[in-house]
């Protein structure tokens, strides 16, 4: 058996076929912001959690250290109790602000961490105790609507 | 009594086709049964994928290219509207990796590659080449069909892949070097909203679904075909139509268990 033009123009289309999926995970898809490292778990309770979904991202400054995991209901405080893993390069203090943030205007909702001042950091499977439940526009509207309206008489 | 006749008809292309459907499961199982020659004598196998995916190449490329483009423009046109044109690439990548990639490369691959193999084997059958093997003790099954079932298997998620990385490629050109879109916003936002489990590997399922579809097919019905000129180009046809009806048809059942809003 011997080599053929057929086996080169055939191990061509291979390598191209794979070269794009390669292309697509990388440059389209996500998959080179996936945290190799090792993380750690922490969660935190809000009281709405407003669109934010599984998989949304967790930043600080602006930088990416994490993702959300789950999403649910603690059934004894009536909150949203969401879990994330923060990358273990990362460490934040105990009374760090987690707080739902909007990337733009009409941009998915993601964990913005405001790092406090305290010298205790954080250990795995602990909570962030400060939170700042997403901006739901329609109580805003009635806010402002009910000061309007206090403010009239 | 003219109803009784074609309430007969009905019935006797009723039962036709379930009869076939039964023909085609059968022939589906006997060509995996013998798949072990294609994997022994692999050589045949790279032979068929010759046929079918490099063959294929430059109408899946080409066809990627212009719908990408496409994209680009008519997404850029939408999204100007609400100031958020940096989501051009989000817009592009998803539509493409999801949907367009996995089902128009089958499509042009149904039309391509499937009318082809159905043809040559109809061909085979008519002039008796099929029956010649099988009086040499040669199973046509192993030695024809499960080649190609093979080949058109692992050709279709590559050829897909090909379509929709092109395809991203010419919405980047149109948005980012024609119009103008900001490129770090239109890469980064792409990023941000395509996911690799839940997009693309879920487009390269697809895709591989649609490839056992249209192979088996086309297979079928170029086995299945009277031996005669008429009905081989029936047989052609027959290919096209149904390996593109059960393309979107899969794609609607398939969608609805992936994508469904979670």
């Amino acid at each position: 058996m011997e080599r053929t033009k057929l086996d080169l123009w055939v191990g061509a289309f291979v390598v191209a076929g794979i070269a794009a999926i390669v292309v697509l995970a990388l440059k389209v898809g996500n998959l080179s912001t996936y945290n190799v490292s090792e993380t750690y778990k922490v969660s935190a309770h809000f009281t709405n959690v407003g669109g934010l979904k599984p998989t949304a991202s967790v930043r600080s400054a602006g930088v990416l250290v994490g993702r959300v995991t789950s999403i649910t209901l603690d059934a004894t405080r009536y909150e949203a109790l969401v879990t994330m893993t923060i990358d273990k390069r990362y460490q934040f203090p105990i009374d760090t602000f987690a707080n739902i943030l909007t990337s733009g205007l009409l941009g998915e909702q993601y964990i913005g961490l405001l790092p406090g001042g305290e010298e205790e950091m954080l250990a795995a499977g602990g909570e962030f105790k400060k939170t700042q439940s997403a901006i739901v526009i329609e109580e805003l509207i009635g806010k402002f609507m009910f000061n309007k309206a206090s403010g009239a008489e | 009594m003219p109803i009784a006749t074609s309430l007969r008809a009905v019935g006797h292309r009723a039962v036709n086709v379930v009869w076939r459907i039964g023909f085609a499961t059968r022939f589906l199982y006997l060509t995996l049964t013998h798949s072990g020659m294609s994997l022994r004598r692999f050589q045949l196998v790279v032979k068929e994928l010759f046929a079918s995916g490099v063959m294929s190449l430059i109408i899946i490329g080409v066809a990627g290219l212009f719908v990408g483009i496409v994209l680009g423009l008519q997404g850029y046109e939408t999204l100007k509207r609400y100031g958020s044109e940096s989501a051009l690439g989000s817009l592009v990548a998803l539509s493409l990796v999801r949907e367009l990639g996995p089902v128009l490369a089958a499509l042009l691959f149904a039309s391509r590659a499937g009318s082809a193999m159905t043809a040559e084997i109809g061909l085979m059958k008519a002039t008796e080449q099929i029956a010649a093997m099988e009086m040499m003790a040669v199973s046509p099954l192993a030695r024809v069909i499960a080649p190609r079932f093979w080949a058109g298997i692992i050709s279709m998620p590559l050829l897909a892949a090909i379509f929709s990385a092109m395809g991203v490629f010419g919405g980047y050109v149109v948005g980012v070097v024609l119009i103008g879109v900001d490129e770090g916003s239109f890469w980064s936002q792409m990023q941000a909203t395509v996911d690799f489990q839940h997009d693309i590997m879920n487009g390269v399922l697809k895709s591989f679904v649609f490839g056992v579809a249209v192979t088996v097919i086309a297979l079928f019905e170029g086995f299945d075909a009277p031996p005669t000129a008429e009905g081989v180009s029936g047989a052609t046809t027959r290919t096209v139509v149904q390996s593109s009806l059960a393309i979107l048809l899969l794609d609607v059942i398939l969608t609805a268990f992936m994508f469904r809003g979670a």
